[in-house]
């Protein structure tokens, strides 16, 4: 299985940073977090290797301390 | 009163037991006699075990628990005896629809796998399991059962348990070698052990309502409704059973009184609203219920046994109760059987506990994960779902995401003790561990399937293409086989008939359309080796005797 990439990838940093973005310009939050949630899931599928997903997972929350019960 | 069903109520009958000067000794008490235990006791009575079952009750479950059956569960009560007459009266479904909010997202056809004799599941109320189970219990020698018979009191030491029973006409005293307690969710047994079931309640009431109606208005689907607009932010089930009763499942959320949601004025409304204002129907029963998901550490305490929902419960998504109980006792009665005949030490009892608990937490796994996707914990985890939901009706890639209960089929014991890890390679679902799959055979000529042959004792599969493949040195070696304490009958599987001079507990079937020889990846001289519960226990790519012996003392729980 391969390693999640950590490197840069993208060819063209800036323009995707910008369709990212524009992607929410009009949205309320609602609307944001349905739109984020359906992109996470078509990522998530062409991606289709568990464990790169599941380090991607890993390092988004890697930075909130563990939450006590 | 129900409309389309009566219910049977059993004879209280006095035992001579109940006139002994002390406690009458059996080698095996059943407690419960729902599913699970008469499953039990049949098994048990079939094997020529005499068995006693214990009920508080005298009549079947009231109301319809357990409604699908998948394919296991019918293979084993094939083998019980009372297969046919649940495939008789059950009604077979193939469809599912998934809607969200007002919409059909898809529909999936869980068409079975042709050349199986039992079909992927069935539909059917749980009283009328109950009912053939009474009557294939009634008509076995081995068998007692015994309405309106409490256990009140166990207690057990090295050699054997006692028990206190408490009955109309007062209490009497029994002992047994070993006692097996299939007396549900609430456990009696298992309180007086001092043991616990342990996992996680699931905040959330469901009503369920049985109605009867023209089976023209509704064809036999199963439709799993999230977020339907006449029952917002919850979910609805809808699925057929026998004598066109329907059962609806609504999810009401924690906060529902349960007590209000029963009355027929509350009921009525939400059925019409699903169904529609013109659509006729009758309320047949209802109840609300909540759930967990949760079984006990062990399945083995010392002579006692628990099976079905007193070793474990899980939520109704998946129909995962009444499935895996079968499965339970269909493991546990052989081996009981087998170390009460001396031809296995009593560390076998422990297997029953480990392969079942194993069993346990994948079913359990799989119930909780779609109760987590059918009812969101948080706000986020409902933004995921919704948006899986509204992906999977235009983007396939989705549909696998979408969980409304992941159907029972039998766990794949593949970290047991008991097997023979593969030396060989095959490349096949069927594994050490896992139900013998089935096809079509031609056995003394006539036209049956491999499941109805197999079972009840140790069984061989050999694979042979022509006279070569069974020389008479193997055909010996199979006939000493068929001759051990524990006998492995061996059926050589062929795909033509051969005339052969067979040894006793030998035979030969033909494979009629190849399916069986293609599903376990066999090959000339494929050696198979099954349990009692039809479990594959070993493989070889060609027969050896000795690994055979070894093979089988392993599943016999030698180390």
């Amino acid at each position: 299985m391969a390693n999640l990439i950590l490197e840069p990838n993208l060819p063209d940093a800036d323009a995707f940073y910008k369709e990212l973005t524009d992607l929410h310009r009009d949205l309320n939050n609602e609307q944001s977090r349905d739109v984020n949630a359906r992109l996470i899931l078509l990522l998530s599928n062409h991606i289709g290797d568990h464990e790169a997903l599941s380090q991607a997972m890993n390092i988004a929350r890697e930075h909130i301390p563990p939450q006590g019960e | 009163m129900f409309k389309t069903y009566t219910f049977p109520e059993f004879d209280y009958v006095r035992s001579v037991d109940q006139d002994a000067a002390g406690a009458t000794h059996h080698p095996v008490i059943v407690v419960g006699a729902g599913p699970i235990g008469m499953a039990a006791a049949i098994d048990f009575a079939q094997y020529g075990v005499n068995v006693v079952v214990l009920d508080d009750n005298n009549t079947v479950s009231v109301g319809s628990r357990a409604v699908c059956y998948a394919k296991r569960f019918l293979d084993i009560s094939d083998r019980l005896g009372i297969g046919q007459r649940c495939i008789d009266k059950g009604v077979t479904w193939n469809l599912g629809r998934v809607f969200f909010e007002d919409e059909e997202i898809y529909n999936f056809n869980m068409l079975p796998e042709e050349h199986h004799r039992r079909p992927g599941f069935i539909n059917l109320q749980q009283y009328y399991l109950e009912e053939y189970m009474v009557d294939r219990v009634n008509e076995l020698e081995a068998a007692d059962l015994r309405w309106k018979n409490k256990v009140v009191k166990v207690d057990q030491t090295d050699d054997v348990v006692r028990l206190t029973v408490e009955t109309p006409e007062g209490p009497y005293e029994l002992t047994c070698d070993y006692l097996v307690a299939c007396d549900g969710a609430s456990s009696n047994v298992r309180s007086q052990c001092g043991l616990e079931s342990k996992g996680q309640i699931f905040h959330d009431r469901f009503l369920i309502a049985d109605v009867i109606m023209d089976p023209k208005n509704f064809p036999p689907e199963r439709w799993f409704w999230f977020n339907p607009p006449f029952h917002e932010g919850q979910s609805t089930l809808l699925h057929r059973q026998a004598d066109n009763v329907w059962r609806i499942d609504f999810d009401l959320g924690w906060d529902a009184d349960p007590e209000e949601e029963k009355k027929p004025e509350n009921i009525i409304p939400r059925v019409k609203a699903f169904l529609g204002e013109d659509v006729e129907f009758d309320l047949e029963w209802a109840s609300v219920y909540t759930f967990t998901c949760r079984r006990m550490d062990e399945f083995r305490h010392g002579r006692i046994f628990f099976a079905g929902d007193a070793a474990h419960q899980v939520s109704p998504f998946g129909a995962r109760g009444a499935n895996s109980g079968i499965e339970d006792t269909d493991n546990l009665t052989w081996k009981i059987k087998a170390v009460m005949d001396g031809l296995a030490p009593t560390e076998l009892l422990n297997s029953y506990s480990d392969e079942r608990t194993f069993a346990a937490d994948e079913n359990i796994l799989n119930s909780t994960r779609s109760t987590d996707f059918i009812t969101p914990k948080n706000e986020q985890n409902r933004v995921f779902r919704d948006a899986v939901l509204k992906l999977a009706k235009n983007y396939t890639f989705a549909r696998p995401l979408v969980n409304s209960g992941r159907l029972s089929v039998p766990p794949f014991l593949t970290e047991s003790w008991l097997n023979t890890e593969d030396t060989d390679k095959f490349d096949c679902k069927v594994v050490p561990g896992a139900p013998c799959t089935d096809g079509p055979i031609q056995r003394n000529g006539e036209e049956t399937f491999l499941l109805s042959s197999l079972g009840n004792t140790f069984n061989g599969l050999l694979f042979v293409e022509n006279r070569s493949d069974a020389e008479d040195a193997v055909l010996e070696q199979l006939g000493q086989l068929a001759q051990l304490p524990m006998p492995v009958k061996t059926f050589l599987v062929s795909n033509h008939e051969m005339d052969l001079q067979l040894p006793e507990g030998v035979e030969l079937v033909v494979d009629t359309k190849g399916v069986v020889k293609q599903r376990l990846d066999a090959q000339a001289g494929t050696f198979y080796l099954t349990r009692p519960d039809q479990l594959v226990t070993a493989r070889m790519r060609q027969f050896d005797k000795a690994a055979v012996i070894a093979a089988q003392s392993k599943a016999l729980g030698n180390k």
